[in-house]
């Protein structure tokens, strides 16, 4: 045991049984982070926010909400809108939050695409952030089911037959995954279950993962500059401030992100007030009805690209059948962004703008998935169906032939 | 510990893997079956519909293991299809299972064209319940009938119910 004595302070009375001081230094204040970077960096810390918003406002509702297909309707249109005190804010940040939390998503993975943050030493932190992703993608899905609406409901039936379409054993599945021979009681129940229990402390667990990645990568920076970190540190650690390119992550980087993060707050604020609507569909005000499909179906905003993906193909090819490759296609759009790292053949970390091919090759990306999302919520007929079919087929391009291409041309003429 | 000691470390090693595998493996099945459908769910299984008041050309909907069941009786101008058709009498009538093949929908009966249409990728589906546009890659199912005089009790697999599936 280490040699404890008697404590000067209550500080020390800690330092000397759990290390406080090391604990602050390795999380905060000798966490080095470089100073040439702007408010694009502060979304990792706005949606450490978000989180802990959904996370709160979710243990409020939870307090009233009933898992149960009779009841889960009017438990949250009735009892949390309007029995409840203060139900509706609750109700209202919980719903605006999911919503804005994949539009911050979508920012901080993007910086990281046109700064090159995926690769050479940073792949794990991209890894990590994706599978974030993925499993905050499912945390929303389950989580839009429990109100138990019409659109819930249809959303539950869909995405859960699209399990059908794996070979042999995909009829069974389905049954297995519901519980019921529809969505029904059972499959509303596990959902619950999933939404507040298993995702979020797998959600906890990765997050940790995440913050752990960019310890020893450490995060990158406006230039794509290598950095030395620890000659850097040590600059600044013996008072030389200016020279040093660094700054410890506390007070010098949170400051910065607190600035961001009130004004996000109060961009937040401003919609939970008075734009919730948006988070909110219309159809999902009326029960569930196993009887009648709404007539026009769709996901959330932040779904509208892969959900274009999924019937973007529409005719068959050959022996393959249109409802499975746009199911291939959908779960490859899903998992693509992961091999990021693999795509890009070329080791230079720059941002977007001072590599010419990639730069194009970016905005192009970015045009394909909002021409997917537009088209998302659009009616699948006549040419709508074709826009959705070449640019389902113009973001498959894209990751898997475009871009080895350009970054393979951009290493040869590097050499 | 000495290196000799090595082969009981082994030993340990290995028997704590066979049985943290056995359990494991148990554990797992039992977390399967936990989400099966209940037995109550499954003994919910049975319909019975009396296809004797309909009318001609006439289309319904009724409600079988929480699925919509489309029924159409087949009139004059409709060709019969004897791989599609459940002939009850001598009237020959269309039983699919009213969700869509691509994603499961409800698709909506369209009187005046005869056709069943589904709103949410654009499928399309013929009177007989075949896939005639869109992305379904099949046509509506047939769900599992017994024919037992003029009524139709779903669930259970009849004689007709087989000769129809052998034939489709
Ligand atoms: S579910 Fe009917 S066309 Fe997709």
């Amino acid at each position: 045991m280490a040699h404890i004595t008697k404590a000067t302070s209550v500080r020390d009375w800690f330092d000397q049984r759990i290390a406080l001081t090391k604990l602050w230094n390795v999380l905060a204040g000798q966490y080095w982070i470089p100073k040439n970077i702007n408010f694009l960096w502060a979304m990792g810390v706005v949606l450490t926010v978000l989180f802990t918003l959904l996370f709160i406002s979710g243990l409020l509702l939870l307090m009233y909400y009933k898992p149960d297909a009779n009841l889960a309707f009017d438990s949250v249109n009735y009892t949390i809108m309007k029995e409840v005190e203060y139900g509706w804010l609750w109700r209202h940040i919980h719903a605006v939050a999911a919503s804005v939390i994949f539009l911050i998503i979508y920012i901080h993975a993007f910086v990281g695409i046109y700064y090159g943050s995926y690769k050479k030493g940073r792949e794990m932190i991209w890894i990590s952030g994706m599978l974030l992703f993925l499993i905050f993608s499912a945390e929303a899905f389950s989580g839009y089911m429990l109100p138990w609406g019409q659109m819930s409901y249809w959303a539950a039936q869909v995405i859960t037959q699209l399990f059908g379409g794996i070979p042999f054993i995909g009829g069974a599945l389905v049954e297995w995954i519901r519980g019921d021979y529809a969505v029904s009681d059972p499959t509303l129940t596990r959902f619950f279950m999933l939404h507040v229990c298993l995702l979020p402390i797998v959600i906890i667990m990765v997050i940790g993962v995440h913050f752990y990645t960019l310890r020893i990568p450490h995060v990158n920076n406006l230039e794509g500059e290598e950095i030395d970190f620890e000659l850097e540190a040590e600059k600044y650690l013996k008072g030389d401030t200016v020279n040093s390119k660094v700054i410890p992550f506390w007070p010098g980087f949170l400051s910065k992100d607190f600035f961001y993060v009130s004004l996000f707050m109060i961009f937040f604020f401003y919609l939970v007030s008075f734009h919730f609507n948006f988070a909110m569909d219309p159809i999902n005000f009326d029960p569930a009805n196993a009887a009648k499909t709404p007539t026009h179906i769709y996901p959330e905003w932040y779904f509208l690209w892969q959900y274009e993906i999924l019937r973007g193909f529409f005719f068959d090819i050959g022996p393959l059948k249109a409802a499975d490759i746009g199911a291939l296609a959908m779960a490859f759009a899903g998992i693509s962004l992961f091999f990021m790292p693999l795509y890009d053949r070329s080791d230079v970390v720059a941002p977007a703008h001072k590599r010419k091919g990639f730069f194009i090759w970016f905005w192009l990306l970015i045009i394909d998935l909002i021409i997917l999302t537009v088209y998302g919520k659009l009616p699948p007929t006549g040419f709508n169906a074709w826009i959705g079919f070449f640019s389902s087929v113009g973001f498959l391009a894209l990751l898997l032939v475009v871009l080895p291409i350009i970054t393979i041309k951009e290493r040869k003429a590097n050499k | 510990m000495s290196v000799q000691k090595q082969e009981r470390r082994d030993f340990i090693g290995m028997a704590f893997g066979a049985v943290a595998a056995v359990g494991g493996a148990f554990a797992l099945v039992g977390m399967k079956k936990s989400w099966d459908p209940l037995p109550s769910v499954k003994a919910a299984g049975f319909t019975t519909v009396d296809l004797s008041p309909m009318q001609p050309g006439e289309f319904r909907q009724v409600e079988w293991r929480k699925k919509p069941i489309f029924i159409i009786k087949k009139d004059e101008n409709m060709k019969a299809n004897p791989s599609r058709d459940v002939v009850v009498g001598n009237e020959n009538y269309i039983v699919t299972i009213g969700l869509c093949t691509h994603l499961g929908c409800i698709p909506s009966w369209s009187a005046s064209d005869k056709m069943f249409k589904c709103a949410c990728h654009g499928g399309e589906f013929n009177a007989d319940g075949m896939n005639v546009f869109g992305p379904p890659p099949r046509p509506l199912d047939i769900p599992p009938f017994k024919i037992d005089g003029t009524k139709l009790v779903l669930g259970e697999e009849g004689p007709e119910y087989k000769k129809l599936v052998a034939t489709a």
